[in-house]
């Protein structure tokens, strides 16, 4: 059974004159221990699907209709307790951006504390304290430097305090959105390969959700790509790099220059995003791709399994 | 065109009451120390390094938006530092900015239109009617066609790419010689930014420009720059022509920023090479060569005395006792 099943979410946000459709029917399964990467660009609804795990989805966002179930308890519909248990403890969760993730008046022992007698009232201060220092000298972090406040950290070492806190609790499933974005490019890496060794020791199973094509190549091994919404394709990561079958993504990562090639050309996606607020009719991405005919401008495609792979797109539907 | 000579920049720290008191020793960030280049006609330069590299400053002090705090910078044979007054703002119409936000480098009281149209009428080039055409043509250059579909609009009215094809054109629009671009892209959609990128390059063809491409990201730079200079804490540690500093680096650190972006093909393997740590503060900048503390190649001579850049390979400069080969 996977340990996270998504079926048929949908989540909106409320505004004065018009419902956006963040997330749209999505759906999507991951086995345990496994790493799902979920890619898109500013405004697909990655962030989104990813608060939707949690219901921490801020207001006027709201779940709509679909199910969230996360090893046999159902999200969507369980009580306010029983989620309040779920987060932190069985599903850690990285937020975009470790400057503002901290509290700047709590040293960060203070942060581990709180987190681990919440769920755990019967773990001593003492006790809590020698867990968090475990958890940080395995992130490379000094135990001594417990005491710190979090402006005496710099970014990349607030990102580790960040997974340290999602990890303390020994969670099942580790949620990380934009884990690296503010940060500078080795310090990038240092994340990145740290994610990728504790997967392999703790068996992690990681939901990784970036605007950056790399790093998914480098860590996931399944790829879901979000456009406006809805998933455009999902499959393995190898066959989703090497034989791309939606146009977008096609056009997505010829978009992205790689280093080890020489003379690369980079091609583009004419126009923008749509606005979600007036989303265009038929298939969402009709308006900017290139093999659109007149089905596309009519009927939404479905995502249909194709091989290995999961398209949303009327190329490869020969009903 | 542009020769900049042992630039030098510190910014002085707010000193806290007691220190006053105390009369401590004044501190400084060393943002920009001590750095050399220059750029030929139609040359595109990356400047790369991580934040706090000085990257940005060094790109500001070129267009004299801040003053050095020493060090020469000659623009086609003019020194920057003796222009005063309406000779500099008059001046300055030869060398522009393309600013990293374009939400915030427009204002979103004015029609963009008019934003591209003040350039014109604070250099004084024209009547209204001449400024509004040359806006019209300069709107379409930039690929915002037809012009009377976006002269009248306001930012919040256009998406991020469109907002930074205005920012092009209102700095391209004076005609100058030379751009510096901080980070053109980074607040662009993925699947705008080769676009934008591409609008650059074919701009720099058609008006002989010369750019001063400030990134962080060497993919990028790989794919836009003739010639790179790597800094790190307010030093220059590697130039030289693309080629030779993506495929053969020289500098410990120019290795460890190569082996660290992400490649986007999984079929990639690299071998990595990450430095422990991150960039130190530039108010105490290590002694010797700055990067010795993070060096897996440091040795004693590292921490005591500071390497120059020397001419490793023809053309290829790098600033390190050990250099790779």
């Amino acid at each position: 059974m996977p340990l996270l099943e998504i079926q048929s979410l949908v989540v909106e946000y409320h505004a004065i004159r018009a419902n956006v459709k963040a997330v749209d029917r999505v759906s999507l399964s991951l086995e345990k221990g496994h790493t799902l990467g979920i890619v898109g660009e500013s405004g697909c609804g990655k962030s989104t699907l990813g608060l939707s795990t949690l219901r921490l989805v801020p207001p006027p966002g709201k779940i709509v209709s679909g199910q969230i179930t996360l090893d046999g308890i159902d999200v969507v519909n369980c009580s306010e307790e029983e989620i309040r248990r779920v987060r932190g403890k069985r599903v850690g969760y990285i937020f975009q951006d470790p400057m503002t993730s901290l509290n700047p008046v709590k040293r960060i022992g203070g942060h581990f504390v709180e987190m681990i007698r919440t769920h755990e009232p019967g773990v001593g201060e003492e006790d809590a304290l020698k867990r968090a220092k475990e958890v940080l000298n395995r992130l490379g972090i000094l135990p001594e430097r417990i005491n710190d406040f979090p402006h005496q950290f710099s970014g990349g070492m607030r990102q580790r305090v960040m997974i340290g806190l999602a990890l303390a609790l020994g969670p099942d499933l580790l949620i990380a959105d934009e884990p690296t974005t503010s940060l500078d490019v080795i310090v990038e890496a240092q994340i990145i390969e740290l994610l990728k060794e504790l997967k392999k020791s703790l068996g992690l199973t990681l939901v990784l959700i970036t605007h950056n094509i790399g790093i998914v190549a480098e860590t996931a091994d399944r790829v879901a790509v979000m456009y406006a919404g809805r998933i455009a394709e999902l499959g393995e990561t190898g066959s989703l790099f090497e034989k791309p079958m939606h146009p977008y993504t096609q056009a997505l990562l010829n978009s992205v220059p790689n280093i080890t090639k020489k003379d690369q050309v980079l091609s583009w996606i004419p126009g923008a995003p749509p606005d979600l607020t007036e989303p265009p009719h038929g298939c969402l991405f009709h308006p900017r791709c290139p093999y659109a005919f007149d089905r596309c401008k009519k009927e939404e495609p479905l995502l249909l399994k194709h091989d290995s792979s999961e398209v949303a797109c009327h190329l490869y539907d020969r009903r | 065109m542009l020769e900049v000579a042992n630039l030098k920049k510190y910014f002085p720290v707010e000193k806290s009451f007691l220190d006053k008191l105390l009369a401590s020793q004044k501190s400084f960030v060393h943002a920009v120390d001590d750095i050399s280049f220059s750029m030929d006609r139609g040359d595109i330069l990356g400047l790369v390094g991580e934040s706090g590299s000085g990257k940005s400053t060094t790109g500001r002090i070129c267009l004299k938006l801040i003053e050095p705090t020493s060090g020469k910078i000659v623009f086609g044979g003019i020194e920057l530092s003796k222009l005063r007054g309406e000779e500099l703002r008059r001046f300055r119409r030869n060398m522009q900015m393309i600013f990293q936000d374009p939400t915030s480098s427009l204002s979103p009281r004015i029609k963009v239109g008019e934003a591209i149209r003040h350039a014109l009428s604070f250099q004084g080039e024209g009547e209204l009617s001449e400024q509004i055409e040359r806006t019209r043509a300069m709107l379409e250059r930039v690929g915002l066609k037809p012009w009377s579909s976006f002269y009248d609009r306001y930012p919040h009215q256009l998406s991020g790419g469109q907002r930074q094809r205005v920012v092009i054109a209102r700095a391209l629009v004076l005609n100058p010689k030379f751009v510096v671009a901080d980070e053109p892209i980074a607040m662009v959609d993925v699947s705008v930014r080769a676009q934008i990128l591409e609008l650059m390059l074919e701009l720099k063809r058609e008006f002989y420009l010369t750019y001063l491409f400030i990134t962080h990201d060497l993919a990028m730079a790989n794919y836009v720059c003739r010639s790179i200079a790597i800094m790190y804490l307010g030093k220059i540690v590697e130039t030289g022509p693309k080629e030779a500093v993506f495929e053969r680096p020289l500098h410990p650190y120019t290795l460890a920023l190569l082996s660290s972006i992400p490649v986007p093909d999984p079929k990639v393997k690299l071998e990595r090479i990450i430095p422990k740590g991150e960039i130190p503060s530039p108010i105490n900048p290590p002694k010797g060569c700055r990067f010795h503390p993070r060096c897996p190649y440091a040795q004693s001579i590292c921490s005591e005395r500071e390497p120059q850049l020397e001419e490793i390979r023809p053309n290829q400069h790098a600033a390190c006792f050990f250099p790779r080969e």
